[in-house]
């Protein structure tokens, strides 16, 4: 593996983070318990979706196989994803989007602010850019996630469920494998398990201060930043999302 | 409708030196997310520099029915406009 072919695994995941994410809270789109919540959900995924075209863009340029941000997006199937399994998640109910919103988000602003100092400018733009968004993004979420665990009975008991539900999934955040090696030895990005100590201070700040459990658990899922190992809602949810290229094909509006 | 969360009247100042002014109304369950949904509500668009919020029942208004005696009597008293100074002609415009 090439130190550019070890970049553009590297910058596809972190595009397919943000596409996979901002598809899936788009999905609240409409449907949201509240107007403000309904349009704060909305900016949101359009921040995410456009992080993505920075990072996918970046991707197909450092690629150079001709490809561009659409094509990457709309034209590789579940196993050429490179998310996080974490983010691929359904959204379940409100809680449970929120919280699956709040752990990516303290992630997110960890390694964002790591990669502000990369050997790559180019990343390292992108990655100050994208920061301010989302410290706001891991604002709303914290406080949302505070409101309803340390809400009324139901929402504890909501956010709790949703808790033991998505904890399995962090453990794949901060996994290293070649290609993270290849981008710390390049000075590009962190070692992911470098990150753990800053998110898991974020973590059990907020979730003390909601009443919630981390669950005691270590077991981990993986196979989605690799692409080896994706849940079976990757496929449904791309079928959608990718709908309109696949059935009119370089269609343009 | 108890369970509802409070109604917040939102300012937005859009430049620095200009003054807040009213850009509408929202809903949130305390002051800091009033604030949180008033970023996301009203200045999506790059409206603002600042926010206030405020508790629309903490908002002291005038009843419309009053407006007779309120407003009326200054009508027709033209005199309180300052537009009858003979303005010297080096003074230019004011």
């Amino acid at each position: 593996m090439t130190r550019d072919e070890a970049l553009f695994e590297f910058l596809l995941r972190l595009g397919d983070n943000t596409l996979i994410l901002g598809h899936r809270v788009s999905e609240w789109c409409g449907h949201a318990p509240v107007l403000e919540e309904d349009i704060a959900l909305a900016n949101t995924a359009l921040d995410l979706i456009g992080q993505t075209q920075m990072w996918l863009g970046l991707a197909a340029e450092v690629e150079g196989k001709g490809r561009d941000a659409d094509k990457l997006a709309f034209l590789r199937d579940a196993w050429d994803f490179r998310n996080l399994l974490l983010v691929e998640m359904p959204n379940g109910d409100f809680g449970q989007t929120l919280m699956r919103q709040f752990l990516f988000d303290a992630w997110h602003s960890v390694l964002l602010g790591r990669l502000m100092t990369s050997s790559d400018e180019r990343v390292a733009a992108i990655a100050a850019k994208a920061s301010k968004e989302v410290t706001y993004h891991l604002e709303r979420s914290a406080d949302t996630v505070v409101g309803l665990g340390d809400g009324t009975e139901e929402s504890h008991a909501r956010m709790q469920a949703a808790l033991d539900y998505l904890w399995p999934y962090v453990g794949e955040m901060f996994r290293s494998d070649p290609v993270d090696a290849e981008m710390v030895a390049a000075g590009i990005a962190p070692d992911p398990a470098s990150l753990r100590e800053e998110f898991d201070g974020i973590v059990s700040r907020v979730l003390t201060e909601a009443t919630l459990e981390i669950p005691a658990s270590s077991f981990g899922h993986k196979g989605g930043k690799d692409g080896s190992f994706h849940t079976e809602h990757l496929g449904h949810l791309l079928s959608t999302m990718q709908w309109l290229q696949r059935a009119y094909p370089g269609c343009e509006w | 409708m108890s369970n509802e969360w409070p109604l917040w009247e939102v300012f937005i100042r859009g430049q620095h030196g200009l003054s807040h002014r009213h850009v509408g109304s929202l809903h949130a369950p305390d002051a800091e997310m009033a604030i949180k949904n008033a970023r996301d509500v009203y200045t999506r668009r790059n409206e603002g520099v600042s926010i206030w919020v405020v508790e629309a029942r903490h908002i002291a208004a005038t009843a419309p029915g009053e407006k007779g005696p309120l407003f009326e009597p200054s009508e027709s008293k033209v005199y309180r406009h300052p537009t009858f100074f003979d303005i010297p002609e080096e003074v230019g415009h004011m």
